[in-house]
């Protein structure tokens, strides 16, 4: 198993940004209202940001981390590192991480590149990032994550349309010789590839006028092959197989338990899914904050998104260890154990 | 386990049952708007109450509540 300890990395701040406009799922009229009144207790999601005026990932992680640098004082000429996770980028190549590296005003020594990862992407993220900056070459970094889950979406697929929401985040690292030690589990299963999956426009299946037709698979969902497609139970079983089995193994592996953890920060799926992990593993309910009734599962976004609008005044004003677990498309997962204490958390941004 | 606990359990998770409507020979297909997300809740309750794992292509095989109990049994 893939598990890392990295020594002299801390987290120093986070900002969330989603887009203003609002959508309810109590309004989504694709599906009957006992259906939506089902829907909203089962997954637990009422509403969801959802981007207007063609705002791309790209821009919520720079309004996040613009606002960032400003409000903790960064120097710019300080971040030398710059990670882009995500998998709705601004072109299929350049990667997006170096246009943001310009666009944020960072110098040219700056090492900048995408990771093309989804909900697992916080945790792969942080994991790769801090352990290039605990060579001690880079006095600060930059951890951009999220998706515009959106821009493939069916609204005629009761399966997905209702469940996604889009965000933007950045996190800022520094080298420091007084840090705590990060540690993580990291895993990957490849067989479960078409569990989650955007079928065309990749270079197995180019993109065609075939693409675009839509076709009924069941009813209530009708989509074409560049939208998103999500085999729920699937992903369901995945989850509550892999993720409980992984968060074990990293606090074995530590010698530690749930009463070490002040807070256990899942990757925001639905609420069944959720809270059937948490009892997996025997967590206390008032540890597990949630935000997806509010914003929806937002891919890389939702733990940083969980942190900003959940654990805001806590996070700044103490010293509290955090258990992340995260899991979905690829299929990959993964855990980890921070420190944080002190750090600036932002208020929630909102871009229109 | 006996199917009378395993339809009493199905029936208080699943707020849409009225109580005792549920019998071994109940197909899930006729029951008044069942949905997705019923198929989802009775996976949660299968793996937390007798931790047993059912996938999608099992759930197609079991049309009624027996074939889902003789399943779960045969697994438990």
């Amino acid at each position: 198993m893939a598990f890392l300890t990295v020594n002299n990395v801390k987290i120093s701040g986070i900002a969330a940004c989603v887009p203003e406009n609002k959508e309810d799922n109590a309004n989504y009229d694709w599906i009957t209202e006992k259906e939506r009144e089902l829907l909203i207790k089962t997954t637990g999601i009422r509403t969801r940001r959802v981007v207007k005026n063609g705002i791309c990932t790209s821009d919520m992680c720079y309004e996040a981390a613009k606002q960032l640098i400003e409000q903790t004082g960064t120097a710019k000429t300080d971040i030398e590192i710059l990670i882009f996770v995500s998998q709705s980028p601004d072109y299929i190549l350049p990667a997006t991480g170096i246009i943001l590296q310009d666009r944020l005003g960072l110098s040219k020594q700056t090492m900048a590149f995408d990771m093309q990862l989804g909900c697992s992407g916080y945790v792969y993220g942080l994991s790769v990032l801090s352990n290039l900056m605990s060579t001690g070459k880079f006095k600060k970094g930059l951890l951009l994550a999220g998706d515009v889950s959106s821009f493939s979406q069916s609204r005629s697929d009761k399966s997905t349309y209702p469940i996604f929401g889009d965000a933007g985040t950045a996190t800022l690292l520094e080298y420091s010789s007084s840090a705590t030690e990060m540690h993580f589990n990291l895993q990957s299963d490849g067989a479960g590839y078409r569990s989650i999956m955007i079928s065309d426009g990749g270079l197995r299946n180019p993109y065609t006028a075939e693409s675009e037709r839509m076709v009924e698979l069941e009813p209530g969902i009708i989509k074409n092959k560049r939208n998103l497609t999500l085999d729920g139970i699937e992903v369901f079983n995945f989850s509550l197989r892999e993720a409980p089995e992984n968060a074990k193994a990293l606090m074995t592996y530590l010698n530690k338990s749930n009463a070490d953890y002040d807070y256990f920060i899942f990757h925001q799926a639905n609420k069944i899914m959720n809270e059937s992990i948490r009892k997996k593993l025997k967590v206390e309910a008032d540890k597990v904050p949630y935000s997806l009734e509010e914003f929806g599962n937002t891919s890389s976004a939702s733990i940083p998104l969980t942190i900003v609008t959940r654990l805001k005044e806590e996070i700044t004003e103490k010293n509290v260890s955090l258990f992340l677990s995260a899991f979905g498309v690829g299929l990959s997962w993964g855990s980890a154990s921070v420190q944080i204490s002190n750090i600036t958390c932002l208020p929630l941004i909102e871009l229109k | 386990m006996d199917i009378t606990s395993f339809i009493h359990s199905i029936e208080n998770e699943i707020e849409e049952l009225t109580p005792g409507s549920l019998k071994p020979d109940t197909e899930f297909s006729s029951l008044k708007e069942w949905s997705s997300m019923h198929v989802l809740i009775l996976i949660a309750l299968i793996d937390s109450e007798y931790n047993v794992t059912v996938n999608g292509s099992d759930l197609q095989q079991c049309k009624s509540v027996n074939d889902l109990f003789n399943l779960v049994k045969s697994r438990h």
